[in-house]
């Protein structure tokens, strides 16, 4: 039998769980976070196993949720020097790459950039041949001076082939640089998917990094587990497979946050809300995974287009300051943090918090009810908190009708038990470490997205092609084959395309292939 | 003359999307086009109309397709030129100034690229004071000026000249000639003298985008006085304020279809409108009673930013102000209202004029 190990590394703290087999929560811990990831990683496996109680040999899985991608972007820190080829002259050359970039990130992460002659029409048509000679010199040029490489390429989620082909010729002749092909990122929109590219480049040896520090706490904590990273959509990559995808952890702490939730409650479709410290993340699951954004989401300034979840994130969390009075009140978004357990009024301090407000007009049991504040301020300041965490889940809500709410995050003890357009509120267990559960219990993921030729093939046997192949990518990462769901099904039409062409994207998820692991060990 | 510098460029295109009344295409991909074209060439001169030299042509210019390419399939960025020059030489006349076809909407923006290129004055003018799905609805059209010769130019260099009988023929022919150039392409279109421009076009149109964008993105006003300003620079009035409760989308024929309903709060608790959309706003009714209709403005602004809300982006949840304002004047003519009226949509309503000011 197999034991998992989920962490949670986020902006306060790292949160650890170990899950038994049946998955029952066999242990938790939370552990203020440290510059130095490792340790703070380190401390919180040791600790959760000693908690325990179990051989640390029993833990055969290790998932990691973690902002450290997220965190190099936002602070400009030891990102890559990245070439990026663009694919798609005589168009696009209107507007160069990285036009609308902030100039501090651009200088962090460009070192050269170049447009060839090639890509697609909507309906396929090349509007080039590409112009291998040309990337082959660019590439032989800078290679030097660059760490990776991004490629993009005009209408590539419709024909890939010519971002495939740089690629091929990367490795024949330059097998170490790291290459990024923006139809693996990013959807229609050639500059959101690009820019998305280049993140995504730049953040290949943050996610190294990362990973190796991953690796060597998990050892020093005497673990010999699989260790795994959280993707944004609530799926599992292999840490091999991250190195190429290092982007799509962006924002998969809320993502871990919302998948704890509807495995702790069992709802599968529900309004979560995440309240934190300093901050409370609003998200939808639909089917137990999370809604993703359909608009472009900006990432440290830059427009992006892959894969994020829907979230609606407030400045609104235990530690918030109230100030003003009467209809003028505020709660945050300044916030103590994690200094509310040393300064709020609750704890002996003199800083008028959302937790303290809380606990005056008995919502809340948190530390000890300060006597001393006024009811009248109270009230108004827990109807204002109240009444933003309404508006964010009627916002995030996409009809009138009443949904259930699922409350995680160490906060969320302080939210009332009746809100509007709410049909009830569901406080499972262990909601404070919601998003380490998120983590450990992570499924994987295989999908395909291509365009068929409907035209002499029936629209059935394509899906189950398409099908089948999404599988077998879940089963190459890792996926138990027998017990695979389709998540996701999407067919779009190409106007005006001969042969009837319909690209089809198939999402498929299932569990990691443990008892064959257990069977083995 | 006054002139169009780098800093114009945002509070254009936001006034733009207003003024495109909820369509006329994202100015996004425009706008970076003409950041690039103005730090390469310089601020661009913003003529009025009177200002216009006696000789030369006014050349409209002005992009083409589905939106879906036009993200993706970036111009190569010397389209319109080309488009130009085939007309001049056609017309064996020189082009003296540049006009937006559209004041609404992406086509606001995007002859600043061509402007700053050949170095020409934008004239502060355009064809129809807000935005409009086809090319014959134009106060030229009404005006009678041909929308023909008129040349097609796509990112690999192909031009394509087209002279038709009517500008409804110059509409079909345009459009599949697009679909071959891969479903997008830059065009020159409308040719005229500056003497005709100045009696065809609507003056002071470019200018007045700039100003709305200036006050919706006043970083020192509170919501109310921008508000305020607003609807005074548009002579506009606030319809009704509340909460989007419903967006019903159909997608036929090319047009994004759709009817949103809102539920009313503040001094509208209690009340529904209801919002008719083809790409743009084109109806509103309160309680079923209709408020405003094409061709008169109806803008959908973000409660808190007033930012306008495209009817792509319309969803559950959001607060919004509904404003409206008079059209143009020449869209109140009979001709007008048979080119872009409430029935040339299909909605079978008398048109009623939208009193603007304080009358709401």
């Amino acid at each position: 039998m197999t034991y998992r190990l989920g962490i949670d590394v986020g902006g306060t703290n790292t949160d650890a769980v170990i899950l038994s087999p049946d998955g029952r929560v066999v242990a938790k811990v939370k552990r203020p976070v440290t510059e130095d990831v490792v340790t703070s990683i380190r401390t919180a496996v040791m600790d959760v196993v000693a908690a325990s109680g179990l051989d640390a040999s029993v833990i055969r899985h290790a998932m990691l949720g973690t902002t450290q991608v997220t965190n190099a972007i936002i602070e400009r820190r030891r990102l890559n020097r990245v070439g990026l080829v663009r694919i798609g002259a005589p168009a696009t050359l209107a507007i160069p790459p990285l036009t609308s970039w902030p100039v501090d990130l651009r200088r962090a992460v460009e070192h050269a950039s170049v447009v060839v002659r090639g890509g697609f029409e909507f309906d396929g048509r090349p509007i080039a041949p590409l112009d291998l000679v040309a990337v082959a010199d660019f590439v032989d040029r800078v290679r030097g001076e660059i760490s990776a490489l991004a490629v993009s390429s005009v209408f590539s989620p419709v024909n890939a082939e010519h971002e495939l082909a740089v690629r091929d010729l990367v490795a024949r002749h330059w097998p170490d640089l790291p290459v990024s092909l923006s139809h693996e990122i990013g959807s229609i929109g050639l500059l959101e998917r690009e820019n998305a590219t280049m993140l995504n480049a730049a953040v290949h040896d943050v996610a190294l990094r990362a990973a190796g520090a991953f690796r060597d706490a998990v050892a020093q904590a005497g673990l010999q587990a699989e260790l795994f990273l959280t993707q944004n959509d609530g799926t599992l990559m292999t840490l091999d497979y991250a190195m190429h995808y290092p982007i799509l952890t962006v924002a998969c702490g809320p993502t871990n946050s919302m998948r704890g939730a509807t495995y702790l409650s069992g709802v599968t479709e529900a309004v979560v809300v995440d309240v934190g410290g300093t901050s409370t993340d609003i998200g939808v699951i639909r089917n137990g995974f999370p809604r993703e954004s359909a608009m472009a989401v900006e990432v440290g300034g830059v427009r992006t287009n892959f894969r994020m979840p829907d979230l609606i994130s407030l400045g609104l969390g235990g530690g918030s300051l109230v100030t003003g009075e009467g209809e003028a009140v505020h709660v945050g978004p300044q916030s103590l943090g994690y200094r509310l357990v040393s300064e709020g009024r609750s704890f002996g301090g003199p800083v008028l918090t959302f937790t303290d407000v809380a606990n005056a007009v008995g919502a809340a049991r948190i530390g000890h009810r300060d006597p001393d504040v006024a009811l009248d301020l109270a009230r108004a300041a827990y109807r204002r908190a109240v009444a933003m965490v309404e508006e964010g889940v009627d916002r995030i809500k996409t009809s009138a009708h009443e949904v259930p709410l699922v409350a995680v995050g160490g906060g969320s003890a302080l939210l009332p038990d009746r809100l509007a357009g709410v049909s009830e509120v569901v406080r499972p267990d262990h909601y404070d470490v919601a998003n380490a559960i998120g983590a450990a219990i992570a499924q994987v993921s295989g999908r395909t997205d291509r365009v068929y030729a409907l035209e002499g093939r029936r629209r059935e046997d394509v899906l189950a092609e398409a099908q089948s192949l999404a599988e077998a990518d879940a089963v190459r990462a890792g996926a138990d084959p027998r017990r695979l769901e389709v998540v996701q099904v999407e067919e779009i039409p190409l106007a005006y395309m001969p042969g009837n062409a319909t690209r089809v994207r198939v999402v498929v998820v299932g569990p990691l292939a443990s008892g064959v692991v257990a069977a083995g060990g | 003359m006054r002139t169009i510098t780098a800093d114009d460029l945002t509070a254009l295109a936001t006034g733009a999307t207003l003024l495109g009344t909820g369509g006329g295409g994202d100015p996004y991909i425009g706008l970076l086009m003409a950041q690039a074209a103005v730090a390469k060439h310089g601020p661009i001169p913003l003529m009025d109309l009177d200002d216009l030299p006696a000789e030369g042509l006014v050349m409209p210019a002005a992009m083409i397709g589905a939106p879906t390419v036009i993200v993706e399939k970036i111009p190569n960025g010397t389209e319109m030129r080309q488009a130009v020059r085939a007309l001049e030489r056609l017309l064996s006349e020189e082009t003296v100034a540049v006009m937006s076809i559209e004041a609404g909407g992406l086509n606001s923006i995007i002859p600043l690229t061509l402007a700053a290129e050949l170095g020409l004055p934008l004239v502060d003018a355009d064809g129809i004071g807000r935005a409009f799905p086809e090319v014959q609805m134009t106060s030229f059209t009404i005006h009678g000026v041909p929308a023909t010769p008129m040349s097609l130019v796509d990112d690999k260099g192909n031009t394509v000249t087209i002279e038709t009988v009517d500008n409804l023929w110059t509409e079909r022919f345009a459009r599949t000639a697009t679909v071959q150039m891969g479903g997008s392409a830059l065009i020159a279109i409308y040719p005229m003298t500056t003497e005709v421009a100045r009696k065809a076009s609507i003056p002071g149109t470019i200018g007045l985008a700039m100003e709305l964008g200036r006050i919706v993105e006043a970083p020192d006003l509170g919501g109310e006085e921008r508000l305020r300003r607003l609807l005074a620079r548009m002579r506009g009035a606030r319809l009704f304020e509340g909460k989007v409760q419903d967006v019903l989308r159909r997608t036929t024929g090319g047009f994004a279809r759709g009817t949103a309903t809102l539920t009313g709060y503040g001094a509208h608790q209690g009340q529904l409108m209801r919002i008719e959309f083809q790409n743009e706003n084109l109806m509103a009714l309160r309680d079923g009673v209709p408020m405003a209709m094409v061709p008169d403005l109806i803008s959908v602004l973000d409660q808190e930013t007033l930012r306008p809300i495209t009817t792509e982006a319309l969803a559950y949840g959001q607060r919004v102000i509904v404003v409206a304002s008079p059209c143009q004047p020449i869209w109140r003519t009979p001709r007008g209202l048979e080119i872009a009226g409430p029935r040339y949509f299909g909605y079978d309503f008398d048109y009623v004029p939208f009193p603007g000011g304080d009358a709401a």
